[in-house]
C-alpha cells in the first residue's frame, strides 16, 4: 500500500502560550508532532507491516520542521518531505495549506492518505478534508480503528462519543481521533536508521504552484490571550457546611442551576 | 450590506439540536438585514421546520431522500449544493459539531471558499464581520476576517445565544429535491455510547473527573450528579490514560474543547493541556484533597476535600433543592 501521512509541526501542549507583536511569541518553546498526526504516523506504520509498501510523511513548514520529519522516520516511516514555504509565502490559511499538500500529492497515486482530524495549534480541522475534495477521494474523519481487506474498507469512527462503523474503500483519506493506537518511541536503531532514510525538501516552485495560487481566502487580524481568571474562593467550615454553601452559592450568585 | 445566509438546521433523533438555533442567531449577525434561511437536510424530517421558523428563520428549506436518513459528506454535500445553487447566498454557518467539522471543508472546497471554523462570538459592527476563535484550544484567541467571496463559518456550540422563540412567527417552508448519487462511505452501524444522549460538546453541566477518581467505578457518583443535573461527565487525560473511562470523555488539548455554564472538576490536579480545555467554563467548581492543586487557580468556588465526601454530599444537596 502507498500510504501518505500528513503532519504538522505544532508547540507542545505543556507550553504557555504569549503574544509578543501580534503574534504567538516562538521563543524558547519546545515543538513537538501534533498529537493527532502521531496517531496517523502509527496506524500508517502498522498498516504498512501488515499490507507491506511504503510510508511518507508530508509536511508544509519551514526547516525547523525537519526535526519533527526526522522523529516521524525513526517511528518508522520510510521517507519524509518537507515542503518549504518559508521563502515564498508570508501567509497561509487552511485553504494555502490544502492547495499546496494537493498539488504535491495528485500525482502520487496514494492509496491511502492519513491526518491527524485536527491541529492542536490552529484547530480547525479543514486541510485534510479539503485535500480530499481536491483530490476527488473519499474521506472519514476522527476514525478510531480501520481494517483494510483488497480495496475495501472498513472503519469505525468516533462521532460525539458514538461510535459509527463505516464502509468505503480506497483510495481513500482519514483522520486520526484519539484512541486509534497507540504512538510508539522511536527506538535507538530506529533513530540510527532514520538518519539514512530520505528527507526530500521541496519548494511551491517545483509543484508548479506561485503565491497568488496560494493565497489564503482568511486573515487574522489580530491574537490576543484569554483575560486572566482570577482565582476563586476556596470555601471553608465542615464539609457539609461547604457542600451547602456551594449549592447555595451556584444557584444565587453564579446562577447556573 | 445585507447579506443572504443559509443556516445548516442539524437534528439527533428526530430533534433539533439547540445548535441549531444559535446559528439562526449567528446568521442574523452576518445578514445584517438580509435574509436567514435554514436548510434541513435527512428523510421525514420536515415536522421540525416551524421550530426553526419560530427561533428566527425566514424561510425553511427541506431536502429529503431516503438516502438522506444517515449523514454523509457526499449526501449533504450534494443536497446543500443543491441548495446553494437555487439560493445563491452570500454566507454559509454551519455548527462545529462531528458532523459540521465534517462536511465544511468539503463544502469550502466545492466553493473554492475561505471557512473559519470553531467561532465563539461575532463583531458584526463594522462593514465586514470579525470571527473570534479560540487557537492552542483556548490558550489564545484569534479574529478572523474573509477576505473576500463566501462568508462561510462553523460556530462552537453554547457561545452565541440562540434568539428568544417567537412562537407563531411565520415564513415559508420549501423543498428542494435533489438526485443523490454515488455515496462513497457507507454507515453500516451505529453503536451510540453517550449514555443520557447529552453530549459534552453542548452539555450546559459537565462533571469531570481526574487521577483522583481512582477506578472506573468512581465515576458512578461523577455520572450520578451529572443525571441529575442533565448534565454529561467529562474527564482529564489522566483518568483516561489510566483506562478509567473512555477517551471520547477527554477534555484537554488533546481531547474535547468546552464551555458549560458549570463545569466541575473533581480530582483533577489541573495540567496545562487540562485547563486548556475547559478554563472558558462559565463557572467552575473544583473538587480536590491538594489544596495547592493548579485547578484552584482558575476556579470560581473551590472545595478542599476528598471527592468521594464531597460528592455524595452534593448529590444530596441537590436532591433537597430541587424537591424544594
Amino acid at each position: 500500500m502507498n500510504i501518505f501521512v500528513l503532519m504538522k509541526r505544532t508547540f507542545d501542549t505543556e507550553e504557555k502560550i504569549s503574544v509578543s507583536g501580534g503574534k504567538i511569541a516562538e521563543d524558547g518553546a519546545e515543538f513537538i508532532i501534533n498529537p493527532y498526526d502521531e496517531y496517523a504516523i502509527e496506524e500508517a506504520i502498522q498498516l504498512k507491516d501488515a499490507h507491506g509498501g511504503e510510508v511518507t510523511v508530508v509536511s508544509v513548514g519551514d526547516e525547523e520542521t525537519e526535526k519533527q520529519l526526522r522523529t516521524a522516520l525513526a517511528m518508522g516511516a520510510d521517507k519524509a518531505v518537507l515542503i518549504n514555504i518559508e521563502d515564498d509565502v508570508d501567509m497561509t490559511d487552511e485553504f494555502s495549506i490544502a492547495k499546496i499538500l494537493s498539488e504535491y500529492l495528485k500525482d502520487k497515486d496514494a492509496d491511502l492518505i492519513i491526518g491527524g482530524n485536527v491541529a492542536i495549534d490552529g484547530g480547525s480541522g479543514q486541510v485534510a478534508p479539503r485535500v480530499a475534495d481536491y483530490l476527488n477521494i473519499p474521506y472519514v474523519t476522527t476514525i478510531t480503528s480501520i481494517k483494510v481487506d483488497g480495496e475495501k474498507v472498513e472503519i469505525v469512527r468516533d462521532v460525539e462519543g458514538d461510535s459509527e462503523t463505516i464502509e468505503t474503500s480506497l483510495p481513500l483519506l482519514v483522520t486520526a481521533q484519539q484512541g486509534l493506537n497507540d504512538p510508539r518511541y522511536p527506538s535507538l536503531p530506529g533513530i540510527m536508521k532514520a538518519k539514512k532514510k530520505p528527507l526530500d525538501e521541496i519548494e511551491l516552485d517545483d509543484l508548479d504552484l506561485e503565491e497568488d495560487d496560494v493565497e489564503p481566502k482568511t486573515e487574522t487580524v489580530e491574537i490576543y490571550l484569554p483575560p486572566a481568571k482570577e482565582a476563586g474562593r476556596i470555601l471553608e467550615g465542615e464539609v457539609d457546611d461547604q457542600v451547602k454553601e456551594l449549592v447555595q452559592l451556584l444557584r444565587t450568585e453564579a446562577k447556573v442551576v | 450590506m445585507s447579506k443572504k445566509v443559509l443556516v445548516l438546521a442539524e437534528t439527533r433523533e428526530g430533534s433539533l439540536r439547540n445548535v441549531s438555533f444559535e446559528a439562526i442567531a449567528a446568521g442574523k449577525m452576518i445578514a445584517d438585514g438580509g435574509e436567514v434561511i435554514s436548510v434541513l437536510i435527512g428523510n421525514g424530517i420536515t415536522d421540525v421546520a416551524n421550530e426553526l421558523v419560530a427561533y428566527g428563520a425566514d424561510r425553511v428549506i427541506t431536502v429529503e431522500d431516503a438516502k438522506l436518513e444517515q449523514y454523509s459528506s457526499d449526501g449533504f454535500s450534494q443536497a446543500l449544493l443543491a441548495v446553494i445553487e437555487q439560493e445563491n447566498p452570500e454566507g454559509i454557518v454551519m455548527g462545529h459539531t462531528s458532523l459540521g467539522k465534517d462536511l465544511s471543508p468539503k463544502l469550502a472546497s466545492r466553493l473554492n471558499s475561505g471557512l473559519v471554523s470553531d467561532v465563539t462570538a461575532i463583531e458584526a459592527d463594522g462593514d465586514s464581520p470579525k470571527f473570534i476563535r479560540p487557537i492552542y484550544s483556548g490558550k489564545a484567541f484569534e479574529k478572523k476576517v474573509i477576505k473576500d467571496g463566501l462568508t462561510f463559518i462553523t460556530i462552537r456550540p453554547n457561545n452565541i445565544p440562540a434568539l428568544e422563540k417567537e412562537e407563531g412567527r411565520s415564513g415559508d417552508v420549501s423543498s428542494v429535491s435533489v438526485d443523490i448519487t454515488d455515496l462513497r462511505t457507507i454507515i453500516k452501524e451505529v453503536v451510540r455510547k453517550a449514555t443520557d444522549g447529552v453530549d459534552l460538546s453542548e452539555a450546559k453541566v459537565i462533571v469531570a473527573g481526574g487521577r483522583g477518581v481512582k477506578s472506573e467505578e468512581g465515576f458512578e457518583p461523577l455520572k450520578e450528579l451529572a443525571d441529575l443535573l442533565g448534565g454529561a461527565v467529562g474527564a482529564s487525560r489522566g483518568a483516561c490514560d489510566a483506562d478509567y473511562c473512555d477517551y471520547s470523555l477527554q477534555i484537554g488539548q488533546t481531547g474535547k474543547v468546552v464551555t458549560p455554564d458549570l463545569y466541575i472538576a473533581c480530582g483533577i490536579s489541573g495540567a496545562i493541556q487540562h485547563m486548556a480545555g475547559m478554563s472558558n467554563s462559565k463557572v467552575i467548581v473544583a473538587i480536590n484533597k491538594d489544596p495547592e492543586a493548579n485547578i484552584f487557580k482558575v476556579a470560581d468556588y473551590g472545595i478542599v476535600g476528598d471527592l468521594f465526601d464531597v460528592v455524595p454530599l452534593l448529590i444530596e444537596e441537590f436532591k433537597k433543592v430541587k424537591v424544594s
